[in-house]
């Protein structure tokens, strides 16, 4: 009998505890998840629960309704991987779990405790984060008596999960305060270290303008150092300093906290990983997916479904001793809401930045790509049933795992 | 893309005049760039861009602030003094290495 280990019931492990239960016979393999809750969190969804479109019982359902019934779970804190002795310590009765292949799906987690002044007397008062069920919740009360202001998003420092997030908070934020009608009183401000909210040659381009169309504010270029929670204020490296009357935060993000205790990690905890095969660098019997990874690629769930897809063909080639394929190419697929019913859609890989076309069918659709449209917005809305019941059951998708350029316009 | 001239070699570089091919880059070429930029390259900078070409041809990308700080051995304090007003992205540029990108 042989052991695989997964650590972290998450999207990525979800679904890989699915895709190999699916395609390996349980007389011959023991399937083991650990993570530390029972509860499986829709991600996705917080984004929503401070406007009041979802409340926190929409995002949470049961960690093992959602694993295959001949998958071993077993709840618990993982106090040390020791991978050169092809083992996992464990709290729960002290456990020490051995396996054949361990994959690790530990995913990312906010560390706002990395910025001085972000977690002290004004956490969760004046200061929020959206990227926790209690940050959101904790946002969506003070929204809902909130009498405007200046509100400051801010991004502590990239890599975050979910890049578009902070761009889809503001534009559902615009949205928000014009429908309680104080719009007018609500000053919004995009701070980020990068060069502006668009990156990209071809998004800049066609989506350049819809923050001024939007009336949204952005500050480039800012290295948050710290802030000051009784000044109202958030204070970069090189001394700028924005006011603020409601601050959200999109704090720094790391690879979680057993990655840094085994030593696992590089600087942001995240694990050095193969890009095109997703095993470990320095350990064969190590796959790593999700948000856990060190790779240049997007942490959202999109990736780690494609990534799913991926590594199952390769597993099973590597089991009967073939080599890995380098075929995972990077590819992300995120919607993003923009208010008022609207949405846009991107599809990009490591090398091919978004484009404009239509998806997943060329020329047909129904999703726009790089556009805004009425069918995006849907597509998002849709895609939290299509997350439960299909994604993380490892059922296939009508989108392929490698990035297509069929339907985009160069 | 424009083609600039430096050092009598054509350098391939995007608009805001970061390399777009760091197989061209040498260390007589960053000095150039950091010139440009105001710099004048001691010990210390050479430190920082050194690791971050290293970490960078693992990575396949730019490495961020934070990154540099723990990978390299320097203060952020520090790092803004030796490269002030956006270190990760003045770094990026004089080591011949792609602007840092979000995703759209």
């Amino acid at each position: 009998m042989k052991r695989i280990l997964i650590l972290g019931g998450g999207t990525a492990g979800t679904i890989v505890a699915n895709k190999l239960s699916q395609e390996l016979s349980p007389d011959e393999w023991k399937i083991t998840v650990v993570d530390q809750s029972e509860t499986h969190l829709y991600q996705p969804g917080l984004l929503f629960i401070p406007f009041g479109i979802y409340s926190e019982n929409d995002v949470k359902r049961p960690r093992r309704d959602y694993l295959p019934r001949d998958v071993e779970v077993v709840i618990s804190e993982i106090e040390i991987i020791e991978p050169d002795k092809s083992q996992v310590r464990i709290k729960k009765d002290k456990r020490t779990l051995r396996y054949d292949y361990l994959i690790i799906t530990t995913g990312s987690r906010i560390v706002p405790e990395e910025t001085p002044g972000l977690t002290e007397q004004e956490w969760h008062k004046s200061i929020f984060d959206f990227y926790t069920p209690a940050g959101s919740t904790a946002l969506a009360k003070k929204l809902r008596t909130w009498e405007g202001g200046r509100l400051v998003l801010n991004i502590a420092e990239m890599p975050i999960k979910c890049p578009v997030a902070p761009l889809e908070f503001m534009f559902l934020a615009d949205w928000f305060f014009h429908e309680e009608g104080i719009r007018d009183r609500v000053d919004l401000t995009l701070v980020t270290p990068l060069s502006g909210a668009f990156t990209k040659p071809r998004a800049a381009e066609r989506l350049g303008d819809i923050l001024e169309q939007k009336n949204i504010k952005v500050v480039p270029e800012f290295n948050i150092m710290e802030v000051d929670p009784d000044a109202n204020k958030i204070i970069s490296y090189d001394e700028q300093e924005v006011a603020y009357d409601l601050l959200v935060s999109i704090p720094i993000n790391m690879g979680s906290e057993v990655i840094e205790r085994s030593g696992l990690g590089d600087e942001l905890a995240f694990i050095p990983t193969d890009k095109h095969t997703l095993k470990a660098q320095k350990f064969d019997n190590v796959f790593v997916l999700g948000d856990a990874t060190n790779l240049p690629s997007s942490k959202a769930g999109s990736v780690a479904h494609f990534e799913g897809d991926v590594f199952i063909k390769n597993f099973l080639r590597y089991i009967d001793g073939l080599d890995l394929k380098p075929t995972f190419d990077g590819h992300a697929n995120c919607y993003i809401e923009s208010g008022f019913g609207k949405g846009f859609l991107i599809d990009f890989n490591y090398d091919v930045e978004p484009l404009p076309g239509k998806f997943p069918l060329p020329g047909v659709g129904p999703f726009s790509l790089l556009q805004e449209s009425r069918m995006n917005h849907w597509g998002k809305v849709l895609f939290r049933w299509m997350y439960w019941n299909i994604l993380l059951k490892g059922k296939p998708m009508p989108i392929t795992a490698q990035m297509s350029m069929a339907g985009k316009w160069m | 893309m424009v083609t600039k001239e430096m050092l009598g070699l054509n350098i391939e570089v995007n608009e805001e005049g970061f390399m777009l091919d760091t197989s061209q880059w040498t260390p007589e070429l960053a000095v150039e760039i950091a010139k440009a930029e105001g710099i004048e390259l001691t010990d210390a900078h050479w430190q920082v861009i050194n690791w971050c070409r290293q970490i960078a041809g693992v990575l396949g990308v730019s490495p961020t602030l934070r990154q540099i700080t723990k990978g390299a051995g320097v203060s952020t304090k520090e790092l803004f003094k030796l490269f002030p007003k956006g270190p990760a992205k003045k770094v990026a540029k004089i080591a011949g290495l792609g602007k840092p990108q979000g995703c759209v």
